[in-house]
């Protein structure tokens, strides 16, 4: 073999090694979360495990029923907040904008998504949080806090794939529209919204695993209290949450647990990411 | 009578999303800025002056650390799917999914993966080096997608160019094809950069809390088995404490001024890149 022929080999190997890490590391991921929390899972027993409704480490009970409960309203609300208000700003940017506010406006969403989430939970916990006590009962640490922050973090993750979805649709639409007659806005929500659907739905996906997957600023304006809550005032406490407030110290079952928390959390992912894949297809078939 | 009401809406949708940003981003600073004291600035962290010069210090070291890692793996997994892959492999397939996958993981799961397996397993402790791998795992994604993505924007007849001239195809990719998708490959490392910048969730059980810079005069390389905390955990620590808001504000403009400057950094290089076609 030549020399420049085994170089050519040589490289094209490395990149191959460099692709497969990705494989590598998802694998790797998997075996060390299943492996360190299945076991423990069995062992608290699955139903009282996922359904158990007691989160007592320090008299062995684990159950995290109000944690999932907790990801669910936590994102739910984090959608209720944020998805409204996301998809109108795409709207805005993608078809009223004028050129200057545009072009002041991108990059700071751009910032927005860029913030790290410790400052956003610190901004909760200085603003939020006191606002909420000091006109709303409860403490102010609180779902309907959680729910507002993880609404504006995920404002730009929706505004910016909604955005992009309303600008792929094609120029003949909007100008189809104006031929019969309709006025801008009605060209724009009649015509435009409809045809980018499935973009804007994957939007909102994405919006849910990026508020389901959310920790630290959560952890520092939801109170975190192992309970279902009663309503919007009270604390609650994420999959995310759990783990870490006690991986910190957790030993034994305990740790299992947390890991077993993440392992949930982990099919959530999974599934939301699916439901994803399978929204983006259907778009492209159409 | 409709048309004003739904251009209403849209107003009012981005006027409250340009004021969150400005309230957020306002509030940071004007509490912030009047407590950026030299002292916060000191070589060694006291609980006296509350010195984030160590965690910045560390972030720098975490962040190399991690981009040293995946910038060369995420390019040339890239190269890979651009240059050598046929699509309908399985192989590639499996690779675009798990890379899918790893860019949706949230950061708590690598925490916790990193805690399991470089911390534990390995036995590497609470380190910087087990922070670098976790995070360097994490921004994996990032880096392949920006630079398959500015590869896809480079020209054929670029490639085509370097054959012609009777380079090989590892030259060609070298000296035709990276150079011109250069500034897009940028853009990614700094968008990964941000995202080490502002990490707290992957790093707490990974790289630890210790406020201190690893001591690389004394212990040499073996310093990268030091505990210490970026500027995210040092912000993290300090507000979970309570005990020193001004100081946790001007910990948070300075994260601010470097997420700024790593955005600006990216837009200026995607405009490069465009210009550059």
């Amino acid at each position: 073999m030549s020399k420049s022929a085994r170089k050519e080999g040589f490289a094209r190997v490395l990149f191959t090694l460099a692709a497969a890490i990705s494989i590598l590391a998802v694998a790797l991921i998997c075996v060390f979360l299943f492996a360190n929390g299945l076991p423990a899972m069995f062992q608290i027993g699955i139903p009282e495990f996922l359904l158990g409704t007691t989160w007592k480490p320090g008299s062995d009970m684990y159950g995290i029923f109000p944690m999932i409960v907790g990801s669910i309203y936590v994102t739910a609300g984090a959608i209720l907040v944020g998805v409204p208000a996301g998809i109108l700003t795409a709207i805005y940017l993608s078809r009223f904008a004028g050129h200057r506010v545009a072009s002041v406006l991108r990059p700071g969403i751009e910032l927005l998504a860029g913030i790290p989430s410790v400052v956003y939970g610190f901004f909760g916990l200085m603003v939020l949080v006191p606002f909420i006590r000091a006109t709303m009962p409860g403490r102010g640490l609180s779902l309907l806090a959680a729910s507002l922050l993880l609404g504006i973090m995920i404002l730009p993750t929706i505004i910016t794939v909604a955005k992009n979805a309303l600008d792929a649709v094609p120029r003949s639409y909007y100008e189809g529209a104006l031929a019969l007659g309709a006025t801008h806005e009605r060209a724009v929500f009649r015509i435009l919204v409809p045809a980018a659907f499935s973009g804007i739905m994957a939007a909102v996906v994405l919006g849910v695993g990026r508020a389901i997957g959310e920790t630290m600023a959560v952890v520092m304006v939801a109170g975190n209290q192992p309970v279902i809550p009663n309503s919007i005032f009270d604390g609650v406490r994420t999959m995310t949450a759990n783990i870490v407030l006690e991986m910190g110290y957790a030993a034994d079952l305990h740790r299992g647990a947390l890991i077993a928390t993440g392992v949930v959390l982990f099919v959530f992912i999974m599934l939301i990411s699916l439901l994803f894949s399978a929204i983006k297809k259907r778009g492209e078939e159409r | 009578m409709t048309s004003k009401i739904l251009r209403a809406l849209v107003y009012v949708g981005a006027i409250l999303t340009a004021l969150v940003l400005a309230g957020i981003v306002g509030y940071i600073l004007i509490n912030g800025i009047p407590h950026l004291k030299p002292s916060l600035f000191e070589w060694t962290y006291t609980s006296e002056n509350v010195s984030l010069m160590p965690a910045l210090i560390d972030t720098i070291l975490m962040a190399l650390l991690a981009l040293a890692l995946s910038v060369p793996t995420g390019v040339g997994a890239a190269i890979y799917l651009v240059e050598y892959a046929r699509s309908s492999s399985r192989f590639v397939r499996a690779v675009r999914m798990t890379a899918e996958t790893l860019q949706g993981i949230p950061s708590i799961i690598y925490g916790l993966f990193g805690l399991l397996f470089f911390t534990t397993m390995l036995g590497w402790g609470l380190s910087l080096i087990s922070g670098a791998c976790t995070l360097a795992i994490m921004v994996l994604p990032v880096v392949m997608r920006t630079t398959e993505e500015a590869l896809l924007a480079v020209p054929e007849s670029y490639k085509q160019g370097g054959f012609a001239l009777g380079a090989g195809h590892v030259r060609t990719i070298f000296r035709c094809v990276l150079p011109s998708a250069l500034p897009g490959i940028v853009g990614g490392v700094l968008l990964a950069l941000g995202r080490c910048v502002g990490e707290v969730a992957a790093l707490l059980f990974t790289a630890g809390t210790v406020a201190q810079i690893p001591d690389f005069g004394g212990q040499g390389i073996f310093a990268i088995f030091d505990s210490c905390r970026t500027l995210a955990v040092h912000m993290y620590v300090l507000a979970s404490e309570g005990l020193h808001m001004d100081e946790t504000y001007a910990t948070a403009v300075v994260l601010l001024i470097l997420i700024v400057i790593l955005n600006m950094g990216a837009n200026f290089a995607a405009k490069r890149l465009k210009r550059g076609m």
